[in-house]
């Protein structure tokens, strides 16, 4: 890349690999489309087209770069892939397999570029192998082509590339319907009319050419003549487009295929194309650094401060003069702001909103692979992959679901005799269900597997000394499956090569817990086992409670506060040494910052008057938390609060006020799992 | 730099198309050909997008990529030359080296160069310097 041009190449590789990490995303998503039309017998040449792109433009950018494992692949796919769309190759199971495993390699090579780890040559090497042997192998016989079967202009068949002539000929050898479509448009919004007669057109059968011609058209007009390949008679096919006016053509055979109804197509049918796809998909999209969001948003932050400031300099004013002249200008003007600035946070926020979608493409294609390889059968029944959450939330989530995944394939789902003897479907179902809960995302997976074995787990406590075996009788489910995210716990016998012994849940615990989120787990002996994952929307920007309590101030996020209660002082009881409050029924632990923090009680100790108890929740949990005052709501940006004090149980963070001040922000998750233990 | 500061500086001014649908293909091409004084460049990312461009400006030359979705370089190509307009536009056309058979369809339609990828950016100026000098019969287009 250096020496291409000098200076632009640091902004250039960037864009490089975001840009192919784009193209290989795609290229995913096409496989396994391709992949299920393969197992349905269906074929659909412009998805292959698609697939050859996509690895067509990885070598471009690849040969640009210098980047020369990731060209090397890139190059023989693409001619694997020439193959498959030019008819020389059959679409085959293994030919599926290569170009899963190019996908990953893909990733790696991206990964390696982007300082991580190197991608032996060797790896590369295998997987050439692999692509040319496969291709080798389902090489095709093609005869002579049948072009000359049809008279077709020459000035359409000059225009032709290599891929559209194959289709043509394709479309000759099935003895499908072409028909000649001619439209005008005017020329400065040509796009639009295109774009709504090519979907049209797609209802009907395959496009399989669009040419443009200024030729004998009238001024500032474009023509378009396309080739369409259809089941279609010449009568249903012209009353489809009736009202489009476009001028259709029978494209007549030699051998008089097509001429008549019913003739047609004695072979294979044509494959229904997927209407309503938009010419214009593509573009119109602008790739941005989270970085770059990540300081928006923090001027966001900056600004919520200087609305705070504003808002009390106006009460100020209007304090001092009355609510006249100037003091109403600047009401106005704060208020005003207020709701712009509202906008500008959610307008950043909705830019920073990934579908949860991309996470779960690549899961299927891990299920996938593990079915092959241990002949468990599974199916992956995936729901709410449109549910959006933070791209940062989205990214750190790849790895604990995948561990999720991998824990209920390899320790929940049983092998297939077992399955059967226990009366169930010999194909095991995990669930992947995912929805928005006001504030929070909520993401279950489900397994309808063995589920926990809760004398194992009770065992393997006492084994690893952590519960005495008298106290075990006591615990409930919920306590026992508590052990489950304890650092090195298992149950598993063997060490499998999915997912180890051991290394898991407790890892999977700390990355949701870090993304403020918390992981719930339930199962049924015999029956499956469902985990459940809460999580917040975004944390770049929080809306949070401030309140007092010792003399401090914190913050409190506000998506996970239930309500707010005041409560007299004799509703407070003690039950084994421990504060619970009394709510409508149920019973709720009560938290004192002063004993989470060890901080020294206030001088409103006393608190006769009354108590002012925070009710948060997260998931099932509820927790009151008492405090001394309530000050406000307000939209707050977290800071991290450094390496030294991160490990402070119980706090998320640290925040500004508009008054220069700065306070703690509470993590309800870690006080409530705290407080909840405790009491455990 | 525009086509007015061009003009006032005595150079041509000259406005080429770059069609292509990979953005970092596109803006290393933009920069590549923006070295050559009094050049603007104007990007189209699909060969519809390029047509409703030509439709929309007077291009002095013309710079695409083959391969793309929506509407390839050969259609493209094939009806800037049919254009009364462009007739004489000269037009680059971007391969790779395995694509000889749409390479040659496109040289037969009447594309005036090639450059294959990986491209350099001193092969991008050179080719297209060239190609504006023969056309405009002037030797004085230069780099900056």
């Amino acid at each position: 890349m250096a020496e291409y041009v000098d200076g632009i190449s640091e902004k250039a590789l960037g864009d490089f690999l975001s840009e192919s990490q784009e193209i290989v995303e795609s290229l995913n998503r096409d496989i396994l489309k391709f992949d299920d039309h393969l197992k349905r017998g269906f074929k659909d040449p412009e998805l292959i087209n698609n697939v050859f792109r996509s690895a067509h433009s990885l070598k471009g950018l690849a040969g640009m770069f210098g980047a020369e494992k990731m060209a090397e692949l890139s190059h023989t796919l693409e001619t694997l892939l020439d193959g498959l769309r030019l008819g020389r190759v059959a679409a085959s199971v293994e030919i599926v397999d290569v170009l899963f495993e190019s996908i990953e390699l893909f990733n790696r090579l991206i990964a390696e570029l982007s300082a991580g780890p190197e991608v032996p040559r060797r790896d590369l090497k295998t997987l050439l192998g692999r692509i040319e042997r496969s291709a080798s192998r389902s090489q095709m016989v093609t005869d002579m082509s049948p072009l000359e079967l049809i008279d077709l202009d020459p000035a359409i068949s000059s225009v032709l590339t290599e891929y559209e002539e194959h289709r043509l000929v394709d479309n000759i050898r099935q003895r499908v319907r072409l028909f000649k479509v001619r439209a005008c448009f005017d020329l400065m919004s040509f796009d639009e009319g295109l774009a709504g007669l090519t979907a049209e057109l797609k209802k009907l059968g395959e496009v399989i050419t669009t040419l443009p011609s200024a030729e004998g058209v009238e001024e500032n007009t474009i023509r378009f003549d396309f080739i369409v390949g259809s089941e279609a008679s010449p009568g249903e096919f012209e009353e489809r487009l009736a009202g489009m006016s476009v001028e259709v053509e029978l494209i007549p055979r030699k051998d008089g295929y097509g001429a008549d109804r019913g003739e047609a197509s004695e072979d294979l049918p044509v494959e229904p194309i997927a209407d309503g796809i938009s010419l214009r998909s593509v573009s119109q999209t602008v790739r941005v650094e989270i970085a770059k969001l990540d300081s928006l948003m923090n001027i966001v932050g900056e600004l919520v401060l200087v609305r705070t400031r504003m808002n009390e300099i106006s009460e100020q004013l209007r304090a001092e003069k009355g609510f006249t002249g100037l003091a109403i200008e600047l009401f106005k003007t704060a208020r005003t702001f207020e709701r712009k600035l509202d906008e500008l946070r959610s307008g950043i926020m909705e830019v920073r909103m990934v579908p949860l979608g991309q996470n779960f493409e690549k899961l299927s294609r891990m299920v996938r692979k593990l079915s092959r390889s241990t002949g468990k059968k599974v199916e992956l029944r995936i729901r709410g992959a449109d549910t959006e959450l933070d791209k940062l939330i989205v990214e750190d989530l790849a790895d604990p679901l995948m561990h999720i995944l991998r824990n209920a394939f390899d320790h929940g789902i049983e092998p297939v005799d077992e399955r059967v003897r226990a009366g169930k479907s010999p194909q095991g179902i995990i669930d992947m269900n995912a929805f928005q809960k006001g504030n929070h995302v909520v993401i279950e997976i489900a397994d309808d597997g063995r589920g926990v074995d809760f004398e194992k787990l009770k065992a393997r406590a006492v084994a690893m000394g952590i519960e005495d075996p008298e106290r075990l009788g006591e615990l409930g489910r919920r306590e026992l499956m508590n052990f489950l995210f304890m650092p090195g716990f298992s149950t598993s016998d063997e060490v499998s090569e999915i997912s180890g012994r051991g290394v898991g849940l407790d890892v999977v615990k700390n990355n949701i817990a870090n993304l403020s989120g918390v992981i719930d787990i339930y199962s049924d002996p015999g029956k499956g086992t469902r985990i459940v994952i809460t999580l917040p929307v975004t944390l770049a920007i929080i809306r949070a409670l401030i309140v007092r309590a010792c003399d401090q101030t914190y913050a409190i996020p506000l998506s996970s506060v239930l309500e707010i209660i005041c409560i007299d002082a004799d509703a407070l009881r003690t039950i084994e040494r421990r504060e619970v409050i009394e709510l409508r029924g149920s019973t709720l632990p009560l938290l004192r910052l002063e004993n989470a923090f060890d901080l020294r009680a206030g001088q409103t100790g006393s608190r006769e008057e009354g108590l002012y108890v925070v009710v948060a929740g997260l998931a099932e949990n509820r927790l009151g938390i008492a405090v001394d005052g309530l000050i406000g709501q307000q939209d707050i940006v977290i800071k991290s609060l450094g390496r030294s004090l991160s490990q402070v149980p119980g706090v998320a963070g640290a925040t500004s006020l508009a008054s220069q001040q700065t306070i703690l922000v509470l993590d309800v998750a870690a006080l409530i799992e705290e407080t909840l233990a405790r009491e455990a | 730099m525009t086509g007015q500061d061009a003009k006032r500086q005595g150079t041509a001014s000259i406005l080429a198309l770059v069609v292509e649908d990979s953005p970092t293909m596109r803006q290393l091409l933009g920069f590549a050909l923006r070295r050559i004084k009094g050049l603007r460049v104007v990007e189209a990312d699909d060969g519809v997008d390029g047509l409703k461009k030509m439709a929309e400006e007077r291009f002095d030359i013309l710079i695409t990529d083959i391969n793309m979705p929506v509407m390839d370089g050969l259609k493209l190509v094939g009806l800037v030359r049919k254009d009364e307009r462009y007739k004489n536009i000269p037009i680059v056309i971007i391969t790779t080296e395995g694509a000889a058979e749409d390479r040659q369809r496109a040289m037969n339609l009447g594309a005036n160069a090639y450059i294959t990828k990986p491209i350099q950016a001193p092969q991008v100026v050179a080719c297209v310097r060239e190609l504006l000098e023969a056309r405009s019969g002037r030797l004085d287009i230069e780099e900056t």
